[in-house]
């Protein structure tokens, strides 16, 4: 009886042909079309997706997000639905990594995106990491100053271009220091005559406003650097000598044996604070959104894993403990095989996901990281509804549905045998 | 973009109701408007929130001198979609504000607009520079639009204190730029802070190297994609760019870690982290930081320096008003507002520049509202953003597009053979 039938499924079929078979039939058609969606172009669509190399990006970030995050956070979501049965707190733990799934990827996006901040005032991670890094190097006191005429570079160090001898003085100009930069109780330079085989000299801010004076010299009004370490080096470029100026940016070094010496600034005081790391950099940003979405789907992981647990019967495992099986062997050769049909699951949903990726990427890459950080959802997003072009980005979609349709398939063959 | 505007509206919103006091009673000089007139008008525009009430003033201004009802439709980005679809259903506003000439083109085409040479063709001649006629006009000459707006992209914003404090004068060439740039870095402030985060802050910058060392008319015919990307003009302004991107010492961070609000309060701060930074004449609006500060006193402006001798020019954007039906009132209502009076009424709210010459200085609301717009009504050359003028592919926020290409150029600005090679690859599938 084919009528009443159609009368029971037709609301349903309906509403399918309308949203789903329609749409995934019009996009097959449009992905061979132009950009407008006024002509046929054949293949040229999926020709320049496979050699756009903006898409190829797109397709190797999913990849990488296929082979990565399944496993990871289905590993994780095992680890903590056993651990959570042993402990105390073991419930108050779950819903604390369960609680990322109660919002958005959205929301959860904008908190990773300030915890990976560059600026360590905003950044916490970078935070912590400025702070470990301060203490393996000091920074220095004039960071960020250059050199005057007169003054090359060497390692970080800045070094006299040319040696003098034991009995001279020596004028050393820093530029690109702000009066902000310069610290407080700092007076006028001046320079002291060096006593025999001493050399001594001057440290000093060479700018004034309106670059009345000779760039490389001390002029009035130039103001003394204090508390720079100032090193000598004879020929051979040993350090034979060391000094740090006073407040009026003098130093002096005492009898020294005849010969003439490099007189330089040590790299110690130019030393730049540790920076931190490049969180969203082009380098880092892929594992960067990465780990920020195994944050939130643990807990999905885990809950799943954790019902699954549950469900087990006990006096499989008290037979397995009984027969002397360790911990280990207990949760390698009895739990996880139990699980595998949930793990399965798990795993399966999570590569769906995956391959559909979007908001969270959207979010938390910085728009000049977006290509590198670019995923196969949000090329096709950008390409139909940013640059308007439906040919090319329905293509792209058309990529996507076929790489998610095996996985719905298996889906639907669990499901079935599950039902049989 | 959306930032800016909503800071754009906070600023407006603050200074209208300042003017909402100031402006009532005032008489008019030079509308002469019918006080019997009647009836109503619409008209539409893109404005919405403090921009469309400070417009309102405008269109309240008119309806209390003519007795003209006026309707305003605010269609908020989707203009050109609105008006299409106003238009096959046959019932059009009377008038329209464009944000781009393009669109104008379009409807001229399809013969949707009125010609307005003979209702203010006179004054379009006689109050605005001969390129508001030119941009007003489609292909084929017709004059169809009245230039309501100009937006100025061509001012540097500098920190006032970080100037005195090297000794630096405000310059007025790329040499001197540099040299100034370069002062300011001895004096111990980094120069320049450029927001390449935002994409469309590095286009801005091309564009006016650009239309200075290539002229207009390669501008308008890389525009239209007549030469190529490759084309030698495109490298010499981006090796001339390069002179900045490659430098360090000159910029604030790397450009491209820097946002675009982040390097305007670099500059407007009390205690500045960069002295310069170049943008549109939105910027004194643009973060709270930089409304806090007096200008002139804390910052001050100058035009984007003269490269080889260039003549002033500006590149900038700017909204054009259009007539969809030939009324009385519509007539009326275009009229009133090529006056300067109509445009005296909003510019004092602020963040808002006339083309129109004979706007009164004063009506600024202050002084560097008063530079910017007369540089836009003095300019000789004045373009419209190349990235506003071509598909979306090539200059608009898309992966891709010459926003991306231009942050890789600033990451790497050893590569301009590669870089213009990619903007070509776009620029020809965009136009393709």
């Amino acid at each position: 009886m084919l009528a009443p039938a159609l009368v029971f499924l037709g609301p349903a079929l309906l509403i399918l042909v309308a949203l789903v078979v329609y749409p995934i039939v019009a996009t097959v058609i449009f992905s061979f079309q132009d950009r407008t969606g006024d002509g046929f172009v054949g293949l040229a669509n999926y020709r320049e997706m496979l050699t756009n190399s903006r898409i190829l990006t797109a397709i190797r970030n999913n990849v990488i997000w296929v082979l990565v995050v399944p496993p990871v956070v289905t590993g994780i979501g095992l680890v903590f639905a056993v651990l959570t049965e042993r402990i105390t707190f073991g419930r108050a733990f779950k819903t604390i990594v369960f609680m990322p799934m109660a919002i958005s990827l959205v929301a959860g996006g904008v908190i990773w995106r300030v915890v990976y901040e560059d600026d360590p005032d905003k950044g916490l991670l970078n935070a912590g990491v400025r702070a470990v890094g301060a203490i393996f190097s000091a920074p220095g006191a004039y960071v960020g100053a250059g050199p005057s005429e007169g003054l090359r570079e060497d390692e970080g160090a800045l070094v006299l271009a040319d040696p003098v001898p034991a009995g001279s003085t020596v004028e050393i100009g820093l530029l690109r220091l702000g009066a902000s930069d310069i610290p407080e109780g700092a007076r006028p330079a001046s320079v002291t005559q060096p006593a025999d085989g001493a050399i001594s000299g001057a440290v000093f801010r060479d700018f004034t406003p309106g670059e009345e004076g000779t760039r490389g010299e001390l002029d009035a009004g130039e103001i003394g650097l204090p508390g720079v370490a100032v090193e000598l080096r004879d020929a051979a470029g040993e350090v034979v000598a060391r000094s740090t100026t006073d407040e009026r940016g003098r130093f002096d070094v005492p009898s020294l044996p005849p010969g003439s010496y490099q007189v330089g600034l040590a790299a110690s005081n130019f030393r730049a604070p540790f920076s931190g790391i490049e969180w969203l950099g082009p380098a880092l940003v892929t594992p960067a959104i990465i780990a920020a979405y195994t944050w939130i789907w643990a807990g999905f992981a885990m809950v799943v894993i954790a019902a699954g647990l549950a469900a087990i019967p006990r006096e499989v495992l008290e037979a397995a403990r009984v027969d002397g099986a360790k911990e280990w062997q207990t949760f390698r050769y009895i739990t996880v095989p139990l699980l595998a049909p949930v793990i399965a699951v798990v795993l399966i949903t999570l590569v769906i996901y995956v391959l559909k990726v979007f908001d969270i990427v959207l979010v938390i890459a910085p728009s000049n990281v977006q290509d590198d950080a670019n995923v196969i959802a949000l090329e096709m997003y950008q390409t139909a509804f940013g640059a308007r072009n439906l040919g090319l980005g329905s293509a792209v979609a058309v990529l996507l549905f076929l790489l998610v349709v095996p996985f719905m398939a298996i889906n639907i063959r669990r499901f079935r045998a599950e039902q049989g | 973009m959306r930032g800016i505007r909503s800071a754009r509206a906070g600023a407006l919103f603050a200074l209208m109701v300042l003017f909402a006091a100031a402006c009532g009673g005032e008489d008019g000089d030079g509308a002469d408007l019918d006080a019997d007139l009647g009836g109503s008008v619409e008209i539409a525009a893109v404005w919405t929130g403090a921009e469309q009430e400070s417009f309102e003033l405008v269109l309240d201004e008119f309806s209390e001198r003519t007795g003209t009802e006026v309707t305003f439709t605010s269609t908020g980005d989707e203009i050109a979609t609105v008006l299409r679809t106003r238009i096959e259903g046959g019932s059009p506003p009377q008038l329209a504000i464009l944000p781009q000439p393009g669109l104008l083109n379009d409807l001229a085409e399809q013969d949707a607009l009125e010609p307005i040479d003979e209702i203010v063709g006179d004054l379009v001649d006689e109050s605005y520079a001969p390129i508001w006629r030119d941009l007003g006009s489609s292909s084929d000459d017709t004059l169809y639009g009245l230039f309501f707006k100009g937006d100025n992209k061509s001012t540097v914003f500098y920190n006032v204190g970080a100037f005195e404090d090297a000794g630096v004068e405000p310059p007025a060439t790329w040499e001197e730029f540099i040299d100034a740039a370069q002062t300011l870095r001895d004096a111990g402030t980094t120069p320049l802070a450029i927001g390449g985060e935002a994409g469309w802050v590095l286009t801005d910058w091309f564009e006016n190297i650009y239309i200075r060392m290539a002229g207009p008319e390669a501008y308008d015919q890389l525009t239209n994609h007549e030469i190529p990307w490759t084309d030698e003009s495109v490298t010499e302004a981006l090796e001339l760019f390069a002179e900045v991107l490659s430098d360090d010492s000159l910029t604030l961070d790397q450009p491209t870690n820097v946002g675009f609000e982040e390097s305007v309060d670099a500059v407007f701060a009390d205690e500045p982290t960069a002295a310069m930074v170049f943008e549109g004449d939105f910027v004194p609006g643009a973060t709270d930081v930089a409304k806090a500060a007096e200008p002139v006193t804390d910052y001050d402006v100058f035009d984007f320096p003269s490269i080889e001798g260039s003549d002033p020019a500006v590149v900038g954007g700017g909204s054009v008003v259009v007539m969809l039906e030939d009324t009385p009132q519509s007539r009326a209502l275009l009229e009133f507002l090529g006056t300067p009076e109509a445009a005296e009424i909003i510019v004092a709210q602020g963040g808002f520049s006339s083309p129109n010459r004979d706007v009164d200085e004063a009506a600024y609301p202050n002084e560097i509202g008063q530079r910017t717009a007369s540089s836009l009504a003095d300019a000789e050359v004045f373009r419209f953003d190349l990235s506003d003028l071509v598909p979306t592919e090539l200059g608009g926020d898309v992966p891709g597009s010459m926003w991306s290409i231009l942050q890789d150029f600033a990451q790497d600005p050893s590569d301009v053979q590669g870089t213009a090679q990619r903007l070509e690859e776009v620029a020809a599938r965009a136009f393709g």
